[in-house]
């Protein structure tokens, strides 16, 4: 080239530079609008508390911001009302502009939820209503909706099978009335028949109840041992209840039963008492016990279910919204991101299929011990065994699952009651 | 008679501006008046037993609740009302709503003053009770969902239209009702509501009066019940609980019981504080609870009656301080 | 179903019934005396166990908790009723009071839409107090409408008691479920004949038999008493023989109170203490008086009874349509006799 010419190539190049790299700087940050619906108020207020708690100390731990967006976080009353819950919802989503919501409770809230994310073509990711079918029998009708936690059944197919194989061979149920206590039954009793044990009565006190009077004298003597799915207040009063009426036979838990919610309330009646669940505070990996020791010197107590829950939702966005480049790619498309993604969760390796998490699920026993170095001995549900990537569907293969109707009051029949 | 036009023609004209304004506000706004308005067809309905006949309900919530039910029970488990017989199902649902005032009129309608609330409140919980535990039908708990709106030529899954469709709805409420009272039926009934010993004495069968206003109520709070299934798209135990009954109560008493326009009212202010001051600051339940104790002790004729009180105490205060003579919202045992 | 159910179930029917039994009888007295639908008697009740909670966090006494957090309740009924049901006497309490109350809710509006002029303490409470003066003058000119005999305004203005105490609950005491653990001695049952009764239920039973029984004597033997009943009986025949019924409304009232919140210290060892307990506890309670008799102490006993034995039996035999047996019955009665079971007019 001539001297002049390489002279104008120069500044040309430079310009270039200069320009090339204004346009890598950081664009203004993207945000990311996410509705928040708990219980506040009402009787799972606690609840609801450690919900919020959960997914918001994520966010307090990376700078407010999932996948490189700021995040604008609405946290809404449901009051544990399925119909609050839908209007909270559409407030969010109308008034907010809301990109997801996420949360509601109760296995009603979910199924109410649900329809919503379709009216409003607006992702629902569902981080605690269990309700089976909304991945299962009904999942094509949900195509905006996506679970990180579980399914009502999830951990107590394995459960059921563990109670046959711990000689149990009579068992009564005792379970909250509604679509979350059938369905966790039903699994229970599903894998607890196939190996070979006998549901002999099941009773149903109802949702909230707190007075256990009516129910325990019914429970048949001639049980091995209870099996009890309590929520809310009603893990607190049952095992007390039962256990001050003379009761010695062991109890088995549905997850919520013993979930660390409640168990710093419970006394030492509870102790030997065992449940499944995919998370437990006491998981020994320095992750959790790094998660335990964070949130509880943050809240004042030890991260609940609930909690672990919604701190793994925050990290699942995060982690999708990396995938997507750091912009909200709409609802579809951040459905199958997440789909694909393997997390290693405080709760352990997590991955998804059809919309739900494929995990570990743990038996647990309640001890009093001193755990992660705190000084005081105090009730822990301590892991007795780990079934790794339990999905939705237990051993029984996907299609064989759907073909049967969802658990219900009356599904899988007690045919072993008299 | 002029003020009476003149009050005609106010109304006519909010309404004309409600009909403007709210469509073209945001989507949320949209919703919660067509919520509100809902539940004015409720208050409007109490509003003829409490300020037309006297009779203070707390169990409105009943028959608000079986026509939500029977709406989402046909629409989900018998496929009926998504099409023209959506409106088939109008009229089941005030049908509904007067059997069954006509069946609990006749444990009711004997009492009056405060035993006329209790027996309103223990009927009011036999419908949740059976709501809430009767699992086969109603779901219990769960409730019903109902996902899809009635297709009958209109886009109903457009917010902004189905708000004019409940508008109509209300306005077809409001110039039946304001018949009704303006009769000579209406009037009995305001008779009754005076001085019910008298009118026995002037022949009048004041038990039959009170029945048959007894099961209009229950018709249009059917009638609501109906819009409440699709305007919410959920019907649980929560629609007949016992504050849905007490809400219904303060929105006539807050608005001013015996106008009618009162019942909107309410329901307008108390839809605004629980829904909507609800999302925005986290005290509204000081002030809701505000209003219902300050409205009853200096405004217990509600907002309607604002301009008669300013009146009465304009007067009073020329003659000496005696206070006004004790305003009742419900008869004594006469 | 062999006698050990039918013996347990009733037995847990009577314990329950024995704390409707003391949140029955303050409604049903308060109706009797001063034909006052009292709504917000769930709040009292759900107070009473919230103060008891307070109490035991401060002091560490269960035993302490009950007459305290019985007492503080009272106090606080007694204050409603005075200020607010009543529209004689002690105006410029009640005007200072709802004064205050909108005053900190405008403050606090202002602090919401405008935080720039509201920033720390000071110009908080000095907005406030200027809001309160403020209103307080403009309240002294509005005439309040005497509220004594219509007894809607007043069953409306419990109502909107009931939900702001049930806010404040709230906001003092957070929406979590608490739970009253009693002294020690409760944790054990009595084994008779090989059935276990816990020792609580016994506890919950015998407090209901001795508080029924000095109210009765109360009744019966002292002036207060004669009063109480007089009053009624017939309101106006009793202030016509000179009994202050004044005093005997404040008396009922409180006492009322008093009894709410009992029962929500005894019953928050069994049903917790949390958000949504006081509209939970007001229909049964309000079904003991209808089926009891608006008025009557016996009839408070005997509706309490009935109704826990029937909520506990309801929920053991026909568990779907529970609430519907509980109701439909109060229904009945009422049909018939307005007053209820033993009800005097």
């Amino acid at each position: 080239m001539t001297r002049t010419s390489r002279k104008r190539l120069v500044p040309i190049l430079l310009g270039g530079l200069v320009l090339g790299l204004s346009m890598n700087a950081p664009a203004k940050a993207e945000e990311l609008r996410i509705g928040f619906i708990a219980p506040l108020t009402g009787i799972f207020a606690q609840i609801g508390k450690d919900m919020t708690n959960g997914f918001q100390m994520y966010l307090d731990e990376h700078g407010n911001k999932l996948g490189g967006a700021t995040v604008k976080f609405v946290v809404e009353d449901d009051a544990g009302k399925a119909d609050a819950a839908v209007t909270k919802a559409k407030k969010l989503v109308l008034s907010d502009k809301a990109q997801m919501f996420i949360g509601g409770l109760l296995a009603s809230t979910g199924y109410a939820l649900a329809p919503v994310s379709n009216s409003e073509k607006t992702l629902y990711i569902a981080s605690i209503p269990a309700a089976d079918d909304l991945t299962q029998r009904q999942a094509s009708k949900y195509p905006y909706f996506f679970r990180t936690t579980w399914t009502s059944s999830q951990p107590h197919h394995p459960l059921g099978k563990w109670a046959c194989e711990q000689g149990h061979k009579k068992v009564v149920t005792i379970a909250a009335d509604y679509a979350f206590g059938y369905e966790v039954v039903g699994g229970f009793q599903k894998a607890f028949e196939d190996c070979g044990g006998k549901v002999i009565q099941k009773l149903w006190p109802r949702l909230g109840e707190k007075d256990f009077g009516p129910f325990i004298p019914q429970i048949k003597g001639d049980a091995d041992a209870v099996f009890s799915l309590m929520v809310g207040p009603m893990a607190l009063q049952f095992p007390k209840q039962l256990r001050q009426s003379g009761y010695k036979k062991p109890i088995i838990g549905g997850g919520t039963s013993y979930d660390e919610f409640i168990l710093p309330n419970m006394g030492d009646f509870a102790i030997g008492d065992v449940s499944a669940l995919q998370y437990s505070a006491a998981i020994e990996t320095p992750k959790n016990e790094a998660f335990v020791k964070a949130y509880r010197k943050k809240y004042g107590k030890v991260p609940s279910y609930y909690s672990e829950a919604n701190y793994t939702t925050a990290q699942v966005i995060d982690e999708a919204m990396k995938k997507a480049g750091g912009k909200y790619p709409g609802p579809e498309k951040f459905v199958a991101i997440m789909g694909g993604l393997k997390i290693d969760a405080v709760r352990g390796p997590v991955h998804f299929e059809d919309r739900n998490p494929v995990q570990n699920i743990y038996i647990k026993k309640v001890e009093k011990k001193k755990m992660f170095g705190y000084p005081k001995a105090e009730l822990w549900n301590v892991i007795i065994k780990t079934y790794p990537n339990v999905s939705q569907y237990w051993t029984y293969g996907k299609d064989k699952f759907l073909k049967q109707p969802v658990y219900s009051r009356t599904y899988p029949p007690c045919k072993n009651c008299e | 008679m002029t003020s009476q036009k003149i009050k005609i023609l106010m109304v006519a004209v909010v309404l004309a501006a409600l009909a403007y304004i709210v469509p073209n506000s945001s989507s949320f706004v949209v919703l919660l008046a067509t919520r509100a308005l809902v539940f004015a067809i409720l208050a409007m309905s109490l509003d003829i037993l409490l300020g037309f006949t006297g009779l203070p309900s707390l169990g409105q919530a009943a028959y608000f609740g079986v026509g939500a039910y029977l709406t989402a029970i046909l629409a989900t488990k018998f496929h009926i009302g998504l099409g023209w017989d959506f409106w088939l199902v109008v009229i089941y649902g005030m049908l509904i709503g007067a059997a069954l005032a006509a069946l609990f009129g006749l444990f009711a309608i004997r009492a009056s003053g405060v035993y006329f609330l209790m027996i309103t409140l223990a009927l009011g919980q036999c419908v949740w009770g059976l709501a809430y535990r009767w699992n086969s039908l109603t779901g219990g708990d769960n409730g019903i969902s109902v996902t899809a709106r009635p297709a009958f030529g209109l886009d109903l899954t457009n917010e902004r239209t189905f708000f004019f469709l409940v508008f109509a709805f209300f306005i077809f409420t409001l110039i039946s009702l304001y018949v009704l009272v303006q009769s000579p039926f209406g009037r009995s009934l305001a008779g009754i509501r005076e001085r019910e010993l008298r009118m026995q004495i002037l022949g009048y069968n004041t038990w039959l009066h009170k029945y048959i206003a007894f099961i209009i109520a229950g018709a249009f709070g059917g009638l609501s019940g109906v819009l409440w299934a699709h305007t919410n798209g959920l019907v649980s135990p929560e629609t007949v609980v016992l504050t849905t009954s007490v809400d219904a109560l303060l929105m006539v008493v807050l608005g001013g019981a015996g106008t009618l326009v009162g019942g909107a009212i309410g329901s307008a202010i108390v839809f605004g504080l629980r829904e909507y001051l609800s999302t925005l600051v986290p005290w509204w339940q000081y002030v809701l609870g505000g209003v219902y104790v300050l409205t009853i002790l200096y405004l217990p004729t509600g907002l309607m009656g604002i301009p008669a009180r300013i009146r009465q105490a304009r007067g009073a205060s020329d003659k000496t301080a005696k206070p006004a003579a004790p305003e009742k919202l419900a008869p004594t045992p006469s | 179903m062999n006698a050990q159910f039918w013996i347990i179930q009733a037995f847990n029917g009577i314990s329950y019934g024995a704390l409707l039994f003391l949140v029955g009888s303050g409604l049903s007295l308060i109706f009797g005396v001063m034909r006052i639908v009292n709504l917000a008697h769930g709040a009292y009740f759900l107070w009473g166990g919230y103060i008891a909670l307070s109490v035991i966090w401060m002091t560490g006494s269960w035993a302490l908790s009950l007459p305290a957090a019985a007492l503080a309740v009272a106090i606080i009924g007694l204050a409603m009723e005075r200020l607010f049901l009543r529209s004689e006497g002690f105006e410029y309490l009640r005007h200072g009071t709802i004064a205050l109350g909108v005053a900190v809710l405008i403050t606090l509006a202002i602090g919401e839409w405008s935080p720039s002029i509201l920033s720390g303490w000071a110009p908080f409470v000095a907005v406030t107090a200027v809001a309160t003066i403020a209103l307080y003058f403009l309240l002294t000119r509005i005439p309040i409408v005497p509220i004594e005999a219509d007894v809607l305004r007043q069953v409306l203005l419990t109502v909107g008691f009931a939900f702001l105490f049930q806010q404040a609950a709230l906001d003092i005491w957070g929406g979590d479920n608490m739970d009253i653990t009693p002294a020690d001695i409760f944790n054990t049952s009595v084994v008779i004949g090989g059935l276990y009764f816990p020792l609580y239920r016994v506890f919950m039973i015998a407090t209901a038999l001795a508080i029924g029984l000095v109210i009765w004597l109360v009744m019966e033997k002292t002036r207060m008493g004669a009063a109480v009943r007089a009053t009624v009986d017939d309101a106006q025949m009793a202030r016509g023989v000179g009994i202050d019924t004044n005093r005997v409304s404040m008396f009922i009232f409180a006492l009322g109170a008093f009894l709410a919140a009992l029962g929500g210290v005894i019953g928050g060892a069994f049903l917790g203490v949390y958000p949504g307990l006081d509209f939970e506890m007001l229909p049964l309670a309000f079904a003991v008086v209808i089926i009891g008799g608006m008025g009557s102490l016996g009839g408070a006993a005997i509706g309490a009874l009935a109704v826990g034995l029937a909520d506990n039996f309801g929920k053991a035999l026909f568990p779907e349509i529970s609430y519907f047996t509980l109701y439909a019955p109060m229904v009945l009665i009422l049909a018939v006799k307005p007053t209820g079971l033993f009800g005097r007019e």
